[in-house]
């Protein structure tokens, strides 16, 4: 699975911005961040406040500030106002009309499912909790205790 | 959900000191006990508000199964607030099952809709992973269908992640 380059910007904008949703944050601070153009930034922007997800101020001190519900706006809303990830059928696929192209795309709308699911599933308060995981130091394994089978 | 595995005879049981005690009150407002008898009316009344099919027989199974008098690798505990029944959660540790060390498995939480997003669901949990760490246990699992957005995000706001296992399936008819 590999997102397109401005889904993965709608991304990392609304994290950034409901990471801390009291604070406006610029463009340029995020097109830094990540290393993107500002010019195609803004154009994912302008997308994410026609959604209502972030809105935007203008002049000095101006920027992003994240607009939606934490705990309710999942990864799949954001991905799908930039692109369809929906399960398709083989001949969407590209897949030849073929028995062999007819079980691959069953395959592949498997794969499909699974992703939608898991994006569905997460919401960008939960991928919030992600994030500072992250921060965190790693913690060293524990062992699962030694049992005899039953 | 609820969601239920079979039986399996001959089972071990935890040492006494894994047996879950009542919880202490939560902070807000949630309190999570084992769950008793009397409860099943309000049990079997959450579930067939939620599922839209009541179940009578099933639950006082489920009970016999899973309840006060259950091995002591089995729980289920019900969350109260204000005194009324509002959810409940069900589980229990299974050894060496689809060649998995020891783990437990949330069989079922539900949580009455009205009272939702109120921290019971998260008490229940808590409550069942408390019960599951004290058998010797390091890990928690749960099946659910993929379509289920409600629950799944639930148990993913709870730091739940995919676990290494796929789900297989084969219409046998």
């Amino acid at each position: 699975m590999k997102l397109q380059k401005s889904t993965c910007l709608a991304l990392y904008s609304v994290l950034e911005a409901a990471s801390n949703p009291d604070r406006q944050i610029a463009a340029a601070e995020i097109a830094e961040k990540y290393g993107v153009s500002p010019h195609h930034l803004a154009k994912v922007l302008r997308e994410l406040g026609r959604a209502g997800i972030v809105e935007s101020a203008r002049g000095v001190g101006g920027g992003y500030r994240f607009s939606g519900n934490a705990k309710r706006l999942t990864l799949m809303d954001v991905i799908e106002i930039f692109e369809d990830i929906s399960a398709r059928s083989p001949e969407e696929e590209g897949e030849p009309a073929t028995d062999v192209g007819s079980a691959l795309g069953r395959v592949l709308s498997e794969i499909d499912e699974i992703a939608r699911a898991t994006f569905s599933s997460i919401t960008i308060d939960t991928m919030l909790k992600l994030v500072d995981q992250a921060r965190r130091p790693a913690r060293p394994a524990t062992s699962q205790p030694e049992r005899a089978p039953a | 959900m609820p969601i239920f595995n079979s039986d399996r005879p001959g089972r071990r049981e935890a040492p006494e000191s894994s047996r879950p005690t009542p919880a202490a009150p939560e902070p807000d407002g949630v309190h999570v006990r084992l769950v008793q008898v009397e409860d099943l009316d309000r049990i079997i009344a959450i579930d067939t508000h939620v599922t839209g099919v009541e179940k009578t027989d099933y639950w006082y199974e489920v009970f016999h199964r899973y309840g006060a008098r259950s091995p002591r690798q089995r729980f289920f505990f019900v969350a109260e607030v204000g005194g009324e029944i509002e959810g409940y959660v069900i589980g229990e540790v299974r050894d060496w099952e689809f060649g998995s060390p020891p783990c437990g498995w949330v069989f079922g939480i539900t949580v009455r809709p009205e009272t939702r997003l109120g921290g019971v669901g998260t008490a229940l949990l808590k409550t069942i992973c408390d019960a599951f760490r004290r058998t010797g246990v390091s890990k928690v699992r749960t099946l659910l269908a993929r379509d289920n957005q409600l629950v799944l995000s639930f148990f993913r706001s709870q730091g739940m992640m995919a676990a290494p296992f796929i789900p297989l399936e084969l219409d046998l008819a």
